[in-house]
């Protein structure tokens, strides 16, 4: 399955990660109804950096070597610079036009293709989703494909002879799992507070060559099984939810006549009983 | 470990002047600033004289980011609702080594540092450097956090008026509030046209104004005034002792100031956009920091190098000229075997060549001049009670000039001599 080498290597941890829009500066076009994205900041994806500071403190307590793929435009590069900048040792990105409009059937499959030419891997991580699409397919997705262990929503991660112990956030308390490696996770969003990059590390960029961009000739990715007509789910119509407006009572005079008034008014509203 | 001959931190007007200069003399060069691009922390008047550019950048009216070309002075005295303004109007202040223009400093300091860039200095932003990185008790490069060193032979300090690193290298002690004022400047957005006609300029003409006076009620320190392209920058330079000795807050001074009737006057239907306010050292060469020590060396703000002897501010002119000294002082320290206290104490040497050092000593006493309060109320109100009987005609009996000096100047409840000779000593330190 993998090409595992000699044990006396360092582990090699590879994070998955997405470019996208930044959330708080999205805005929908008033008129088409669909979002803005021309002109719109990019960040990666909040989740995806959680999964990339959980891999950056195992490179802290295990000397692990940590490596980021993602794949998309050469735009995507803004990420995965800053990726390295914050501690990751290298990046890939699988860049080709064939691959547009690939949903996340294709993407799970091309980004196991792509894995599978770095190699040498020990665990993998994503993010639980991603902010701009929401769907939490791509990493369970990835793990059919080379057919892993998997733990998502793992909020915090211990490696111990070869097996990995994850605390799972679950709807209802925390689960805590354990699996051997090599295996993936996909990490809860919040988890943990993503580090700045480093001067050591933009220095590094500055330099070049951090990121390698890959064709799916390079990975071998079958034409055939991805990009807009390999996808099975369409996005056939957009609705926004327009936000009612709200009456907005202000009432003024003394703190103690203002509450009376406001309890009052709630109770007239039915929203509470007095 | 990452290795560089020399790093300057801060990519200010000093610092990129600094990399720029390394950089062609075949140093390996960092250059860090802290804001997420240079210039989004800068902050200053408006106005750059031209004069170092032309040295650093042979070319660089081609492409450098002007405003507009200051072609009128105007030196304004204030008191509570009056104006005496003193005009001067040239095309030759718009020509030759002495050009000036008014410029925006996210807009300038791109610029500038991107000729270093393509120097081939390495600019990386958005990193605050918090210490200089120590080995065998010598600086050999700075630290960002506890892993996060970089070496270099060379450390040169472009940190602005606060600089941290300063204090950090042993070569000042804290800063005192004498030593610095604060500025405060708001961009009031105007149309271009709106400019050209209410001040009488052409299409790429600008004008400067001092206010003097009433601008800071009373405390020590002045107004100023400058058009860019569609925006006027307007702000204050106050004392921050005085501010602090009379419990003044320097928003409110602004206000104050941007509504006496004659700057009104002239910021009128504009929108105030942007709002800064910054240190600014006062005393020139009465707070220079040691210049230079064992792979240090330091220019710009960070080393006090500004000029304000009541009718002219001058700050980034010198930090360019200083930048380029300190590369030149670095060339000469590698030939003379590195940069050592000794081989870098050069420095001095090439500040001095450009007028830099001289110009701060020459006008040394200008700030102490300036501390004399009456020249903030007494001697505007008196100058403005004159003008208006030199212009006042209203039959009541029309007296000779000469007799209205003499009279206010006897209103004034100054004694004769101690104004004779706050005159002589303003001559002699402005």
């Amino acid at each position: 399955m993998t090409d595992r080498g000699p044990t006396a290597r360092p582990m090699r941890v590879i994070v998955c990660i997405k470019q996208v829009p930044r959330a708080q500066e999205l805005q929908v076009d008033p008129v088409t109804q669909t979002l803005k994205r021309v002109g719109v900041p990019s960040e990666i994806n909040p989740p995806d950096a959680n999964a990339l500071e959980m891999a950056l403190r195992l490179k802290d307590q295990h000397a692990a070597e940590v490596v980021v793929l993602s794949m998309g435009p050469t735009s995507f590069d803004e990420s995965l610079e800053r990726a390295v900048a914050m501690g990751a040792d290298r990046s890939v990105l699988l860049t080709d036009r064939i691959l547009g409009g690939s949903d996340t059937v294709p993407t799970a499959y091309a980004l196991s293709e792509t894995i599978q030419k770095i190699g040498g891997y020990d665990l993998l991580l994503c993010g639980e989703e991603t902010t701009d699409a929401s769907t939490g397919h791509v990493g369970p997705g990835i793990a059919g494909h080379l057919d892993l262990p998997q733990i998502t929503y793992a909020s915090e991660i211990r490696i111990e002879d070869g097996r990995v112990r994850a605390r799972r956030t679950a709807e209802d308390g925390t689960e805590w799992w354990e699996t051997t490696l090599p295996c993936l996770c996909t990490v809860n969003f919040g988890c943990n507070r993503p580090r700045e990059p480093t001067l050591t590390g933009k220095i590094r960029v500055e330099r070049g060559g951090v990121v390698t961009h890959w064709s799916c000739a390079d990975v071998g990715i079958d034409p055939k099984k991805v990009g807009l007509f390999n996808s099975p789910t369409i996005v056939a119509k957009v609705d926004t939810v327009r936000l009612p407006t709200r009456a907005g009572r202000i009432f003024s005079g003394e703190p103690k006549e203002t509450v009376r008034q406001l309890l009052d008014s709630l109770i007239a509203d039915g929203v509470i009983s007095p | 470990m990452e290795r560089f001959d020399a790093i300057v931190v801060g990519a200010g007007p000093a610092g990129s002047s600094a990399a720029l200069t390394l950089a062609r003399k075949g140093f390996s060069t960092l250059l860090v600033e802290r804001g997420r691009a240079p210039g989004v922390k800068g902050m200053f008047g408006g106005r750059i004289y031209a004069w170092p550019l032309a040295d650093l950048v042979p070319e660089w009216a081609k492409d450098c980011p002007i405003e507009r070309l200051v072609i009128r002075e105007n030196l304004a005295f204030l008191t509570e609702d009056a104006s005496l303004t003193v005009s001067f109007d040239s095309p030759k202040l718009a020509q030759g080594r002495g050009t000036s223009f008014t410029a925006v400093r996210a807009k300038f300091d791109a610029w500038l540092a991107k000729k270093a860039q393509d120097a081939g200095a390495m600019l990386v932003t958005g990193i605050r450097v918090d210490d200089l990185w120590r080995e065998g008790g010598r600086v050999r490069g700075v630290s960002v956090a506890p892993n996060d060193h970089v070496a270099s032979d060379l450390v040169v300090i472009a940190e602005g008026a606060a600089s941290t690193l300063v204090r950090e290298a042993g070569l000042k002690a804290d800063l005192e509030p004498r030593e610095v004022s604060v500025g405060i400047k708001e961009t009031v957005e105007l149309p271009a046209e709106t400019i050209q006609e209410r001040f009488g300029l052409g299409e790429k003409e600008g004008a400067a104004y001092v206010y003097a006076g009433h601008a800071s009620m009373g405390l020590r320190g002045g107004g100023f005034l400058y058009t860019n392209k569609a925006s006027v920058s307007i702000g204050l330079v106050v004392s921050s002792e005085d501010l602090s000795r009379k419990k003044v807050e320097v928003q409110d001074l602004q206000t104050k100031f941007r509504m006496h009737p004659a700057v009104q006057r002239l910021l009128r239907g504009g929108k105030v956009v942007e709002y800064s306010a910054h240190l600014v050292p006062e005393l020139g060469a009465g707070m220079m920091p040691q210049l230079s020590t064992d792979g240090v060396l330091v220019v710009g703000d960070a080393a006090g190098f500004l000029i304000n002897n009541g009718y002219t501010f001058r700050g980034v002119d010198l930090a360019i000229a200083s930048g380029i000294a300190a590369g030149e002082a670095a060339e000469a320290a590698r030939s003379a075997g590195g940069m050592s206290k000794v081989n870098l104490a050069v420095y001095e040497k090439f500040l001095r060549a450009r007028n830099v050092l001289t110009d701060l000593e020459r006008f040394r006493r200008a700030p102490l001049y300036m501390k004399n309060e009456r020249l903030f109320d007494v001697y505007p109100r008196m100058l403005m009670e004159i003008a208006e009987r030199m212009y006042t005609v209203d039959g009541s009996g029309k007296e000779r000039l000469f007799d209205v000096v003499l009279d206010e100047a006897s209103a004034a409840k100054v004694p004769k001599l101690k104004m004779l000779l706050d005159l002589l000593h303003g001559a002699g330190s402005m």
